[in-house]
């Protein structure tokens, strides 16, 4: 075992499926010599070539396009999009070709490439550095969506998705990379060292896609959550002493119903919380699964707790972001409520 | 000059009730444009993006260095294939006319494209097509009844009930799964061909769209890497003149041509006369060889004409002259090949009547097998519980829970 933080877990992911799969190639901006803007895929280029970790032009349609067509001549492709906020110039490749070539050819062409791309607020990145757009994603039937919150799960989970023959876009939470966020910009950063999920194997090993994860047992309230959101809902229920079960999320889609249900079933309440905004955002789905699977053992309305539904405004950032006010404010409406 | 900046609202040369005008279109005599060796540089070839290669001329001879000296046995061969596209379109038209199936889009014209091309490339080269290169399946090995049992989405249907009719795939025969988004093969075929030369194989890719679509992003994202990374691949604009009712100057053609659309990017361009099957060949093959050899892409415009409608929902005595085809300059590709056969002595019009009459009934023969399979209203008819399979890899249980409702609802 050693010590990584989210970029290192995803570096040594990557590292390891390109060492066991010669099929396995990198490109994006900047990736190549540079080692990406946020360093994932730093020294990977020294290690396995220029025909393998390819610099790419500004261009994400390409980038996307291209991988697509790398996917069909059999390799494994894994595309950077530098901030989820580009993507879009993407959409159409993602949505109407990577996620239907399997569907429309009856299985006889697929391309199991793997977009990585960093999401999420809290970096002082203004409006076009700062989304979370995963539910558009996981409105798309044929991709799967994930959202690792911790480099454990990073690392495993990407792992799982390269080797997945299912295309996945795979959201990194940047506020998170460096270590776990309590959702307190004022405190002193913390790294991933005091996190028992920093602890990361070395070698090869997978977090299963589709599964959710239990990341903290308690019996008064259900919160349901992924990324970032992750660590401020453990704060927040711990500062108001409230018996929480925190649920990772984690593989937004397909999503693990059963897991996220079991507990909410459990505890009776259910609170889901996400960065991204909340009108159709995928708290919507969450809270339609749980009130059709847990409604006669549900003891108050399923709470959410989103952004608002406005850009991320880079001077309001705190004002915008779903912090540990809003989720206190959450879980005590909800706690109120016999 | 005007004195006040004002907008250019492209206008074609003639609307329905008007004489058609191609004067519009710049032609070069057959054989006058020369043929450089295969690792020319851009900038000393870049003529060749605004001229026109042609070989077969106004009277069926073949000339100038590009003819590709094709034995009269394989231009048989070419022109029967063409022959068998145009038949089979009659025929697939006439049964979405009368309603036994929901679509179709027809080649008529432009058949010297996929044929040509098709011929030029090796087996092991991967093609992503465009709607109008069903001559690419054709000549690739897909049996026609499998083309008919796709339009008719029956039991025998590759896609399952899943696609539009003309949308077709085939793995076997490396041509790629049709999408109905436009030019969005562009990218894959870079794609592909990138991954070609980083695995070391000697295996180019080629790739199709129309006038139309070279506005789409997704063209010029193409053109990029391939000239970036120096792909190994062929980039096929067919300028069929027409995309439903905009000419193609709403892409872009009236300042330059198509061909030259890559230039800037050091890409070489070749507008070629893309009714002249050997000039069609002939372009193919050196771009192949180019790209094989380590020269990177190449764009060929193919100049043609969309001798039909854009498809079955479509009118184009709406917006073009109805004769517009027969003043086409550059004529119709079957007509001129098989006149270059009979001109040197190899075809004649009975053996032509013949072959058209043969082909017909191998064409109504696999519309009756075809049939067997199902039709729109006759059974067998496809399971639709299928629909559920091949969204992933394997069917996650919401799907499969979806599948069982579907089910239930359906036998109630």
């Amino acid at each position: 075992m050693a010590q990584m933080n989210m970029i290192e877990a995803i570096r040594s992911a990557l590292d390891v499926v390109m060492d066991r799969d010669p099929n396995v190639i990198v490109l994006g901006e900047d990736v190549g010599y540079f080692g990406g803007v946020f360093r994932c895929t730093d020294g990977l280029q020294r290690k396995y070539g220029e025909h393998r970790v390819i610099d790419a032009p500004i261009a994400e349609g390409g980038i996307v396009g291209a991988a697509i067509g790398m996917g069909v001549n059999g390799l494994r492709p894994v595309a950077e999009i530098q901030f989820a906020d580009y993507i879009y110039p993407g959409f159409d490749q993602i949505v109407s070709e990577l996620a239907r070539l399997r569907y429309r050819s009856c299985g006889e062409f697929f391309s199991p490439v793997t977009i990585r791309t960093p999401c999420g607020g809290g970096i002082r990145g203004g409006q076009t550095h700062s989304q979370s757009p995963e539910a558009i994603f996981a409105h798309v039937s044929g991709i799967r969506t994930v959202m690792p919150s911790n480099p454990y799960d990073a690392k495993g989970l990407l792992i799982s998705s390269v080797e997945s023959d299912d295309p996945v876009v795979f959201f990194e939470p940047k506020r998170i990379y460096n270590g776990p966020f309590d959702g307190d910009p004022e405190k002193p950063a913390v790294s991933w060292a005091s996190h028992p999920k920093g602890e990361v194997p070395e070698g090869h090993y997978t977090v299963p896609l589709g599964t959710a994860d239990v990341v903290q047992t308690g019996e008064e309230l259900t919160i349901i959550t992924y990324g970032t959101l992750v660590h401020v809902a453990q704060a927040a229920a711990a500062e108001i002493g409230v018996d929480a079960e925190v649920v990772d999320v984690r593989s937004i889609s397909p999503l693990d119903t059963k897991t996220l249900a079991d507990s909410v079933n459990k505890t009776g309440r259910c609170l889901i919380a996400h960065e991204a905004t909340r009108f159709s955002g995928f708290g919507a789905e969450i809270a339609a699964r749980i009130q059709k699977e847990c409604f006669w053992n549900l003891e108050a309305p399923i709470g959410r707790i989103a952004g608002w539904d406005t850009p991320y405004p880079h001077a309001f950032e705190w004002q915008y972001f779903p912090g540990k006010k809003r989720l206190i404010a959450g879980i005590r409406s909800m706690m109120e409520l016999a | 000059m005007n004195k006040k900046s004002r907008l250019h609202i492209p206008h074609p040369a003639a609307r329905p009730g008007e004489e058609p005008d191609f004067s519009y279109l710049d032609l070069s005599p057959a054989g006058s444009v020369d043929k450089p060796s295969i690792d020319a540089r851009t900038r000393d070839i870049e003529h060749l993006s605004s001229g026109l290669v042609r070989v077969l001329d106004d009277d069926h001879e073949a000339k100038g260095p590009w003819d590709p000296n094709l034995d009269p046995g394989k231009l048989q061969i070419a022109l029967r294939w063409m022959l068998l596209n145009r038949v089979f379109d009659k025929r697939m038209w006439q049964i979405q006319r009368q309603g036994r199936i929901s679509f179709y889009m027809e080649a008529a014209g432009e058949e010297a494209v996929s044929i040509a091309q098709g011929m030029a490339l090796r087996p092991g080269d991967m093609c992503f097509p465009s709607y109008r290169n069903q001559g690419l399946y054709m000549y690739r090995g897909v049996k026609l009844v499998d083309m008919m049992c796709q339009c008719l989405s029956n039991t025998g249907d590759m896609c399952k009930g899943r696609q539009l009719p003309i949308m077709y795939h085939s793995a076997k025969a490396n041509v790629f799964s049709i999408s109905g988004n436009l030019g969005t093969q562009y990218p894959h075929a870079v794609g592909w061909a990138m991954a070609s030369a980083i695995k070391g194989e000697d295996h180019i890719a080629a790739s199709w769209l129309g006038d139309g679509a070279t506005a789409e992003a997704d063209f010029h994202h193409a053109l990029t890497f391939a000239a970036v990374y120096q792909a190994p691949v062929i980039l096929n604009v067919v300028n069929n003149q027409w995309a439903i009712s905009t000419f193609q100057g709403f892409a872009g053609g009236e300042r330059r041509p198509f061909a030259a659309r890559g230039i800037g990017l050091g890409i070489p361009g070749i507008r070629v006369d893309g009714n002249d099957l050997l000039a069609v060949y002939s372009v193919t093959l050196w771009a192949a060889d180019r790209a094989r050899r380590g020269g990177g892409p190449t764009l060929i415009e193919l100049v043609t004409y969309r001798g039909g409608a854009h498809s079955t929902s479509d009118d184009p005595t709406k917006y073009r002259p109805k004769d517009e085809w027969s003043a086409f300059p550059l004529g119709d590709p079957i007509e001129r090949l098989k006149q270059h056969l009979v001109a040197t002595g190899h075809w004649s019009d009975e053996k032509h009547d013949k072959l058209e009459e043969e082909l017909k009934a191998e064409v109504l023969a696999a519309w009756k097998e075809a049939q067997q399979f199902g039709t729109m209203t006759e059974g067998p008819f496809l399971d639709p519980s299928t629909m559920f399979d091949d969204v992933y890899a394997e069917v996650p249980k919401h799907l499969e829970s979806q599948r069982r409702r579907m089910i239930e609802v359906e036998s109630t």
